[in-house]
């Protein structure tokens, strides 16, 4: 395949519309492109991230006309006039959502690389029953593999977003807090 | 339990350093990075285990002017991967040693046509003769490397153990063997690079050991210290599996990246990183055990086999550990301990956490029942009446001068999870039952840091600084991987310092930034990195003190006020320290005898177990997790640390299988190769005992691997209470579990079922 049948073809690539975090997004690519590759590299949307590329993983986890779907196996086609949530669009008006500050405060993140795609299984569980047993918490994160924590204080981190009394009293926490020199 | 010095910082579970920017998605992973005119790299591999390559054809289908091609004639250096021993190829030369051996490198400023252009890249081979067992390898007809096969042994021996059998009341023999496992962290392996003639090499990587990388791409260009430079991105997992393995992809990524005059980022899909990576060694460990009327141990003679793979890599230090916790956590007078790493044509094996304790431990803690079923006596009391105490020598006849506290442990151990009351219940309910229920214990220690003298050939470089913006910084070049440097070692400075913890951050992970203290292994962060912290930021309040009159007592603007006045007369504000050794450290390496580790941490592990004979499948219901690993900094992370570990080691123990074909790793996907999922973690209880060790980071000690060495051992002791049939391998999967339970039952009673 030369540099030349690639350029002829995308001039016939559709222009694919649709909505994420709120906001319209058009993008001409392979209409067979991953939703996944669109998000990262036509919209600089590198929150969600690639773990396995079969769908086994769930690092990819992003919620689409309210289902969680992962963006490894969605073509961009898929997507057309699709509503779409990232990780980039939990947190609202500077302010951590409910499950950020609690995965934060209970060391539901380590490494972090699983987090985005946990979050959004977590908050399509959250959207669905909100108030879910250990049981509901397990088996909504069970198609999201981390391999740092032993997804207890994952649970634990979603069951104190829905019980406060549990959470940590620490200060609320924003998304400029971040003490970090990089 | 002592009471820890009353602190503001360490001791709390503060918000982790870098979580927000990982909650948000905004924390920059290696693939999250693009540089300008950025080009992708891709590896074109070995296809047989072991040959000599006699042609490399280009397919014509493919425009190759638009692609760089590297083989092993574009490296201008020396074509080694240097780190223990200079034996491995940066790029096969003429023969090829393992499946996935890289040969030749391919970039293009289209990642997409990658794929294609290297399955147009045709290599014809003459095969030689390949071997995949540590026994074709002990038998060397067939020679693989260096004169014999043999990568690496160590003998240790205390005692007089060939005196010792005839005084035994049994002698109780066992064989146990671990498999290979694989890290599975779920950021794959990825670096960008990038090359100039003036800066020389640049690389941002996924990766633990900046240092490492350093050091293996000097040779390979060579190039002066100040022409290289190693930045680590935030990286998404590791367990040891970025140890080494960056090292190569550094060189193929810089290869690429001088020849093609762009920056290139070389990022594996998951199948090439579970096919081309390090995995966990494999091990075989015999044991031959002599105990007297009462179960104490007389004699231990262990034979201790690694499959290292094709290269030596760090099999040699891999070995060393599991010598040094082959023994277990037991006083025994005689000991005959011979450690092999055995070479043969799979890819070769590198660091996974623990770093060959959990092989060595799993045979060790196997044995103990086995030994307790032999002679008749509660596994659990076998255990303690031969644990070690202060004023003990264990296998390296190092004197125990620290507390040990095992019997505490295990006492804790069997309260929390009723141990007794519950193995009495399944052993009532069982038999009527189609699910079978044991209880299984492990006990053990784990050493923190290097092993012997390692900390003082290390001689690490830390400390902090601050800059003129108000921001004391660590220098480390210890990284962050999930596990919590950066949040424990800037709550050491924040504590040391008297200052907030919002003042302290972490300088970049960067070589021509921070100085060298070393890698991010072997459990020495807290330990050793803290404690070189702690007493750097004393030196720094010293100074203050002298030169700018800083009080005793002092608010954080008077810091900053001392800090700045320290600056107009120096022109910086830095203090760094090296490591001292702790006083008494004697290390013997020629004849392993001394103090192999600093400090250990110890623990006592209960897994609760219920295999279904109808589906053979085994289940860890609950699990129990007791340790003293010194101060605890952070208790969140702390005990996430042991969580994570212990999943790790469920899965170690019965999920997950390497499977080989001719050499290649056939079950390299996600979707086969099967680690714990959330529906597959037990609950799990963990407990810490405090008791500071004054020569760590405000007490504390290693942690990180302890957790992978106890769940295995554990959960195959349930197994055998709960079924009656000894299981002496891992993987323990559901066709092994019915083999072993058919093959146990009586031939009436099979032909019934």
């Amino acid at each position: 395949m030369s540099t030349n049948i690639s350029a002829t073809s995308s001039k016939r690539w559709p222009t694919i519309q649709f909505n994420v975090n709120g906001k319209t997004r058009m993008v001409k690519v392979p209409p067979m492109k991953r939703l996944l590759d669109v998000l990262r590299e036509d919209l600089h949307l590198t929150g969600t991230k690639e773990g396995c590329g079969e769908g086994e993983c769930g690092s990819c986890s992003v919620r689409m006309n309210g289902e969680l779907v992962n963006s490894c196996l969605v073509p961009v086609m898929q997507a057309e006039r699709a509503d779409i949530q990232t990780v980039e669009g939990l947190a609202l008006d500077g302010e951590l959502h409910p499950l950020q500050e609690a995965f934060l405060c209970h060391g539901g993140a380590q490494c972090g690389i699983c987090t985005p795609g946990m979050l959004m299984a977590a908050a399509q569980l959250l959207e669905h029953s909100p108030h879910p047993s250990m049981a509901e918490i397990r088996e909504a994160v069970a198609g999201n593999l981390c391999r740092c924590t032993g997804f207890i204080r994952i649970f634990e981190s979603v069951a104190a977003t829905v019980a406060p009394q549990n959470a940590s009293p620490a200060t609320k926490l924003t998304t400029e807090q971040t003490d970090h020199a990089r | 339990m002592s009471t820890p010095t009353t602190t503001r910082i360490v001791g709390a579970s503060v918000p982790r350093k870098e979580g927000v920017d990982k909650l948000l998605g905004r924390a920059c992973y290696v693939d999250d990075i693009d540089r300008d005119g950025m080009w992708h790299g891709a590896t074109v591999r070995s296809s047989i285990p072991r040959g000599l390559i006699r042609s490399i054809a280009f397919d014509r289908r493919i425009d190759w002017t638009e692609f760089t091609i590297v083989t092993a004639a574009d490296i201008p250096g020396e074509n080694c991967i240097q780190l223990i021993v200079a034996d491995q190829p940066c790029l096969a030369d003429g023969k090829v040693n393992h499946c996935e051996e890289a040969i030749l490198l391919l970039a293009h400023p289209d990642k997409h046509k990658l794929r294609e252009a290297v399955g147009a890249v045709q290599i014809e081979y003459e095969s030689l003769p390949p071997i995949f067992t540590i026994e074709e390898s002990e038998r060397q007809d067939v020679v693989v490397w260096g004169a014999d096969n043999l990568l690496k042994s160590f003998l240790l021996e205390k005692g007089d153990v060939d005196s010792a059998w005839a005084r035994a009341a049994h002698i109780i023999e066992g064989e146990y063997r671990t498999g290979a496992q694989e890290h599975l962290y779920i950021e794959n392996q990825g670096v960008i690079a990038e090359y100039s003639a003036k800066a020389g090499v640049t690389v941002w990587g996924s990766l633990q050991c900046p240092y490492y990388v350093f050091k293996a791409l000097r040779p390979v260009f060579d190039l002066p210290e100040d022409k290289v430079r190693v930045i680590q991105a935030e990286t998404g997992g590791a367990f040891g599996g970025k140890e080494d393995y960056p090292s190569t992809l550094a060189c193929h990524a810089a290869l690429l990246a001088m020849k093609s005059g762009h920056p290139v980022k070389m990022v594996y899909d998951r199948m090439e990183d579970l096919a081309a990576t390090t995995k966990r060694h494999p091990s075989r460990v015999r044991h031959r055990t002599a105990v007297d009327h009462d179960g104490k141990l007389l004699a231990m003679e262990i034979d201790l086999a690694t499959d290292g793979g094709a290269y030596a890599t760090l099999s040699s230090t891999v070995l060393s550990r599991a010598t040094l916790h082959a023994t277990g956590p037991y006083l025994c007078p005689n000991i005959r301990l011979h450690a092999r790493s055995w070479a043969t044509n799979y890819v070769p094996y590198g660091a996974f956490r623990g770093f060959g304790a959990p092989q060595a431990i799993f045979a060790m803690e196997r044995h103990m029942d086995e030994i307790a079923a032999a002679i008749g006596i509660d596994p659990v009391e076998l255990r303690r009446i031969n644990f070690l105490h202060v004023g003990d020598t264990n296998a390296t006849e190092q004197l125990m001068r620290e507390p040990v506290i095992l019997d505490q442990l295990l006492d804790h151990a069997l309260k929390e999870s009723d141990y007794h009351a519950r193995r009495a219940q399944f052993a009532r309910e069982n038999p009527a039952s189609p699910v079978k229920r044991g209880m299984g214990i492990a006990a053990f220690y784990h050493g923190s840091g290097f092993t012997g003298s390692g900390e003082v050939y290390l001689n690490s470089l830390a400390g902090v600084d601050v800059t003129p913006e108000g921001n004391v910084r660590v220098l480390v070049s210890n990284t962050e991987f999930g596990q919590g440097t950066n949040t424990i070692l800037t709550q050491i400075a924040a504590e040391a310092l008297g200052i907030d913890y919002a003042n302290v951050t972490m300088a970049a992970p960067d070589t021509g930034v921070v100085p060298n203290s070393g890698p991010t292994v072997a459990s020495r962060t807290s330990m050793v990195i803290g404690r070189i912290i702690e007493r750097a930021c004393m030196q720094l309040l010293a100074l203050l003190r002298k030169d700018t009159g800083l009080g005793a007592t002092f608010t954080p603007d008077e810091f900053f006020a001392a800090c700045e006045h320290y600056r107009a007369e120096h022109g910086e504000v830095r203090s760094l320290c090296r490591y001292e050794a702790p006083p008494g450290i004697y290390w013997d390496d020629q004849r392993y005898h001394g103090e192999a580790y600093g400090a250990y941490a110890w623990a006592v592990y209960v897994a609760q177990v219920a295999v279904d004979t109808v589906t053979y499948s085994a289940e860890v219901e609950d699990f129990w997790a007791v340790q003293e690993v010194g101060r605890v900094l952070h208790p969140v992370l702390a005990a996430g640390q042991i969580e994570g570990g212990i999943a790790q080691g469920v899965g170690y123990a019965l999920y997950e299988k390497v499977v080989w074909q001719d050499g290649r790793m056939a079950n390299n996907q996600m979707t086969n190769y099967i680690m714990p999922t959330a529906e597959d973690v037990p609950p799990i209880h963990v407990f810490f005992e405090e008791i500071p060790f004054q020569f760590g980071g405000f007490g504390a000690k290693g942690l990180g691997e302890l957790p992978h060495d106890g769940p295995a051992p554990a959960i195959l002791n349930a197994i055998r209470d709960a079924t009656g049939v000894a299981f002496n391998s891992i993987p323990l999967l559901p066709e092994d579990l019915y083999l072993g339970l058919a093959a146990a039952q009586p031939a009436e009673e099979t032909a019934a079922r």
